[in-house]
């Protein structure tokens, strides 16, 4: 809401500095967005009267004018505005004076004829966008006379961002109302007189649309001048407001709305049959709107209609058709009340978002249909002349109900604030917000709330009121004491495995939670995704089923800037695609690039599975549960098929994937190098076990390496699992330390070597020990795989 | 005696000859050895008359410790020699970077919120998370915003199907507490939240902690006095912070709260548009309705809430200027903090 302080200081009767009015606004809950003058600075400009005008010789598209500038001073002025015209008044901006845009005007010679000043439009003194011509000024002022007194421009235009419970605030006199109470000024009276109606037109007034429309207040005004013009104070006060002058109607009515705060509509009464409807629509209606739209109409709308056709979609904007233009001589003026709910949601429906339909949906006066009907008439009447008809005054049974009553216990008003309020402070607070005291005991009051404020209705609310107006920042503060309660943390495997991968060079991203279709489809081999209905974008459609398509794309992000070495990852939730959207928290990360950082003493190699693999193993070892997660092969459809390990828990449920990212994925993907990839899902991680403490052997362990020679498919872990099962209770330790395939090994064959660690906590070991403990080793082995030691 | 001085001499030359400790070895066997040039001398002694022996032996026992005395000598210091020699074969530039010293990082956004939950976790709050794609019931209704509410316009809500949005706020994390636990609550809830806007200082997707504390007796100076300590601690700097009236469905009453401007210290800048002052949090009294919606007993319980955005308190923290960046995952950026 964008008011003019001056307007807002008509109806408070205070001097205050705009720096205090603003931080007094904002302080009490009235954001103050922003201050700006009500006209750019200007110097020496006055109202000139065109005397005298002639066609200039060189020029089909100037004239010089002879401009009167006060007593009988007068000037020549070169000028080409089109509306330029004897008798006319306009801006005149003298020698020297100064003009918005960093402009100082100078005696000038246009095509060799002089002009000693320039005649403005709107637009050349920061009034208006519109340059169509001269600023047409109105012809009873006084040539001469200041141009920025005439127009009170030294005034500042105030604009506040009002919270939705506030639509009491959408118009001057109600922001003048909580101002008054803010500051402890007086609040000037606001009389508006009924009009006594000079005809006895009628138009009869139908409500049929139940709640959504209980109050509809009309009056016919016949025989308005086609002819008038709007005055200049109030299109200025419109225009501060950010509105446009139309045609006297609207501008009356949408002066009306920003006053008083009600939104009201002009119709052509040549154009209204019969009588006035507010109905539902009926499926399959339409209306013409007046920006030019049709739109479809269904029954949750609310409109205005006649016997024939809907006129207006009621409380957002009128019709086209049976709107005011400057042919109308009979007006229809209506001032209803629109219960929010038939406002809100429709306004949006259509795209459409008014003034009116800005405060119908947060709330406006019941009360006020009959007074800006009075009001509105009389301005019109003062402007356009015309002919009223009676006030029609519509309503549904029962509208006319006891405002509500709400308590206000001295107990809890105390207890919520810390301050125990005076009595006194509390119903004088109160009664500043219009508020009226019907009950008083020691311990509690009771008040009935006006009728703008219907934003109030319980005890909290009161209590609101009377912070607010003592001033949040001067009510204790304390810090509460919370008794201590130690919980469990769900918190630690994602901190745990965050250190981990930290510690191991990676970066954590974080990524927007919808990517593209194409790359979810992608990764999840064009599974099922949950899609956005309205997304921002193509690219952010669908509700990620991986954590990898944000990873790949922000790899590509940083390759395409010259990163070589990239190891990201993040954590979040992924979305399935069932119709629950399966939530669920995921940990995931990629690697390309060299193993170590380049640097003189580093490694050069680049980065394969097995340092994936490294990275999840230290991960899950960190979180003490690597021995309670088993890995093999896999398939994934984002992942090559000969480089992909499921990781499973004891029961077999899969915990996640690791492996290359498949080339076919990679080329559609324009990634031109391997990158490897990792998810686990975070929340099915088996908790950690509590550590069992076994006693160390006081005697030597004993190591024996074996190398044998299996077929190639047989996998080191099936391979470790029989040494195992095998070796006996001395086994401390099983490692695999070399494996070869290539010369002095068949073709389809492959070694593995692997260490034996065994020690016993009772005795030191005999060689005959170790040596029955390998050769049944060698002997599972053999008949698991055919293995057989390498060199035999 | 000459023959004895000279056989010092010599020794003593050749001591002082030998480069080596292989060669001083040489030098020791040939005059101190078993067949040395001394030890021979000592077993001469048997020649002399019984009288010459004393003074004789004295002579060449004398003689062996001189030169025993110059072997020892040149021993050590070949030997610090040998150390000078490998010590300074051994040196390297300590300059040079180590071996492989780097670590990654995280986010700035996770380690605000870090710094963030570690605050109330330290005093005693629960971390609680919850769904992202939400019920419009928990994201809307129960907290006191029914359809068509104005607020809802202040969400721009991203839309699942015509009952499921990605969630506008952290807030439906505090109702699903509410229904499951009993007061005493005190919990945060960080995590992503949506809205459908994107401009320079909006992302569909950013970040918010709220927090929520439900108790008997709870008041608005609590809330004051928990808002207040939180911003000092986070920004390390007794800050004026400020409440503001506001509006919030599920609040009441509510509260905006400003903190001076941290670029310019109040005195006006680009950063706070002139005004001194930072929107940094909203909060305010848990609504009586919200509390019912939830089964609590708003006569016997009553609680306050927060939330802030992570995002905001990011960037004022490390001066980043564009919210964007947050999200573009840029090394260059990440590598910052």
């Amino acid at each position: 809401m964008k008011f003019s302080k001056a307007w807002l200081l008509q109806h408070v009767d205070i001097e205050i500095a705009t720096s205090d009015l603003v931080a007094s606004l904002t302080m009490a809950g009235l954001e103050v967005d922003g201050v700006e003058p009500a006209a750019p600075p200007f110097t020496q400009v006055v109202v000139g009267e065109i005397l005298a005008m002639e066609p200039h010789p060189d020029a089909d598209q100037l004239r010089i004018c002879r401009v009167g500038i006060g007593g009988d001073a007068q000037v020549q002025v070169v000028c080409g505005a089109p509306n330029a015209r004897l008798g006319l008044k306009a801006p005149f901006a003298a020698i020297g004076a100064r003009l918005p845009g960093e402009l100082t005007i100078a005696a000038a010679k246009l095509r060799g004829v002089e002009s000693q000043g320039m005649l403005c439009s709107a637009a050349e003194l920061g009034l208006s966008t519109d340059q169509a011509g001269l600023f047409e000024l109105p012809a009873d002022l006084r040539p001469g006379t200041d141009l920025r007194a005439v127009l009170a421009l030294d005034d500042e235009v105030i604009e506040v961002d009002l919270t939705p419970n506030r639509g009491d605030c959408l118009g001057v006199r109600g922001l003048a109302r909580e101002v008054a109470a803010v500051l402890g000024a007086p609040l000037r009276d606001f009389p508006v007189a009924p009009v006594p109606a000079a005809i006895t037109d009628e138009l009869p007034i139908r409500l049929s649309a139940g709640d959504a429309c209980r109050r509809y207040a009309g009056r016919v005004v016949r025989a308005i001048d086609p002819e008038a013009k709007t005055p200049l104070w109030m299109l200025e006060r419109l225009r501060r407001s950010g509105i446009r002058g139309i045609h006297p109607v609207v501008d009356v009515t949408n002066y009306v709305m920003l006053e008083l705060g009600q939104p009201m509509h002009g119709f052509d009464l040549g154009r209204i049959h019969t009588g006035i409807e507010v109905r539902h629509a009926r499926s399959g209606e339409t209306l013409t709107l007046l920006d030019g739209n049709a739109i479809e109409l269904d029954p949750g709308c609310l409109v205005i209609a006649d016997a024939q056709r809907t006129l207006a979609l009621a409380g957002i904007m009128g019709g086209r058709d049976s709107g005011v233009d400057a042919r109308t001589r009979d007006v229809f003026l209506e001032s209803a009340h629109f219960a929010p709910l038939a406002v809100a949601g429709k306004a949006r429906q259509f795209g459409l978002h008014t003034d009116s339909s800005h405060r119908f949906e947060r709330g406006v006066d019941p009360e006020l249909p009959l007074r800006a009907l009075e009001r509105a008439t009389a301005l019109l009447l003062e402007i356009a002349g015309g002919k009223p008809g009676p006030a029609l005054v519509a309503e549904a049974k029962g509208t006319r109900s006891a405002p509500s009553v709400i308590p206000l216990r001295r107990k809890r008003l105390a207890q919520q604030l810390r301050l125990d309020f005076e009595p006194a402070r509390v119903t004088t607070i109160l009664a500043s917000l219009g508020l009226e005291l019907v009950e008083e005991t020691p311990d509690h009051w009771r008040f009935h709330a006006p009728s703008w404020r219907f934003d109030l209705g319980i005890e909290a609310d009161l209590i609101e009121e009377i912070a607010r107006i003592h001033g949040y920042n001067e009510l204790p503060s304390a810090t509460p004491l919370l008794a201590p309660e130690i919980g469990p943390s769900r918190q630690r495997d994602l901190e745990g495995s965050r250190a981990v991968l930290v510690q191991r060079g990676y970066r954590e991203v974080i990524c927007y939670s919808f990517v593209p279709a194409e790359i979810a489809a992608l990764v999840t081999g064009g599974a099922a995704t949950i899609q956005v209905v309205n997304p921002i974008s193509a690219a952010m459609s669908v509700m990620r089923p991986s954590l990898w398509p944000g990873l790949l794309l922000a790899l590509r992000h940083n390759l395409n800037r010259q990163q070589e070495r990239v190891r990201l990852f993040e954590t979040g939730l992924r979305f399935g695609g069932g119709p629950d959207g399966e939530q669920r928290m995921m940990l995931a990360g990629l690697i390309t690039g060299s193993r170590e950082p380049e640097g003189w003493a580093n490694a050069r190699d680049k980065v394969d599975f097995f340092a994936l693999k490294g990275d999840v193993e230290a991960l899950l070892a960190a979180l003490g549960i690597g021995d309670q997660i088993c890995g093999e092969r896999g398939q994934h459809p984002a992942l090559h098929p000969g480089q992909c390990l499921r990781l499973r828990d004891s029961a077999g449920e899969t915990l996640g994937h690791l492996g290359m990212l498949s080339p076919v994925v990679a080329g559609e993907l324009d990634l031109d190098r391997p990158v490897f990839l990792f998810e686990l899902s975070l929340d099915r991680f088996p908790a950690a076990g509590t550590a069992t403490f076994r006693p160390l052997s006081r005697f030597p362990g004993v190591r024996r390496d074996i190398a044998v020679v299996v077929p190639r498919e047989v996998t080191a872990a099936a391979v470790l699992d029989t040494v195992k099962r095998a070796s006996g209770a001395s086994l401390t330790e099983a490692r695999i330390f070399d494996v070869y395939q290539g010369e002095h090994i068949e073709n389809n064959k492959k070694s593995i070597a692997v260490s034996l660690t065994f020690q016993d906590s009772s005795r030191t070991l005999e060689d005959v020990d170790v040596q029955a403990a390998e050769a049944a080793v060698l002997e599972a082995l053999a008949a698991a795989f055919g293995a057989r030691l390498r060199g035999e | 005696m000459d023959n004895l001085d000279t056989v010092v001499a010599e020794a003593m030359t050749a001591v002082a000859g030998a480069e080596t400790l292989a060669a001083l070895e040489a030098v020791r066997v040939g005059y101190l050895g078993k067949k040395g040039v001394l030890t021979a001398m000592l077993q001469g002694l048997g020649a002399l008359a019984p009288e010459q022996r004393p003074a004789a032996g004295a002579g060449i026992n004398k003689a062996k410790a001189a030169v025993q005395e110059g072997i020892e000598a040149r021993r050590q210091s070949l030997a610090a020699a040998n150390i000078e020699r490998r010590l300074a074969a051994e040196t390297i530039d300590v300059t040079l970077p180590g071996r492989n010293g780097e670590v990654g990082g995280l986010h700035p956004i996770t380690q605000t919120l870090n710094r963030i939950q570690d605050f109330f976790v330290r005093v005693g709050y629960q971390v609680e998370e919850g769904p992202e794609i939400e019920d419009d019931y928990h994201n809307f209704e129960a907290l006191n915003i029914p359809a068509h509410h104005p607020a809802r316009a202040m969400h721009d809500t991203f839309y699942i199907d015509a009952t499921h949005v990605l969630r506008t706020h952290t807030s439906p994390v505090q109702i699903r507490t509410m229904e499951r636990q009993a007061p005493p609550i005190r919990i945060v809830c960080p995590g992503r939240v949506y809205r459908c806007d994107s401009d320079l200082t909006h992302t569909p997707m950013f970040h918010q902690v709220e927090g929520l504390v439900i108790d008997r007796d709870i008041s608005f100076a609590d809330l004051r006095g928990t808002v207040d300590q939180f911003l000092k601690a986070f920004f390390e700097t007794d800050l004026p912070v400020r409440f503001r009236p506001s509006y919030f469905p599920f609040t009441e009453p509510s509260a905006e709260v400003d903190i001076q401007c941290t670029q310019c210290r109040g005195a006006g800048c680009r950063v706070c548009k002139q005004s001194g002052w930072l929107e940094v949090m909203g909060c305010g009294m848990v609504h009586p309705n919200v509390l019912a919606n939830c089964g609590i007993d708003s006569e016997d319980f009553t609680g306050f809430a927060f939330g802030m955005g992570v995002e905001r308190l990011a960037m004022l923290r490390h001066g980043v200027g564009d919210l964007r960046l947050f999200f573009e995952n840029d090394l260059r950026f990440l590598q910052q903090f």
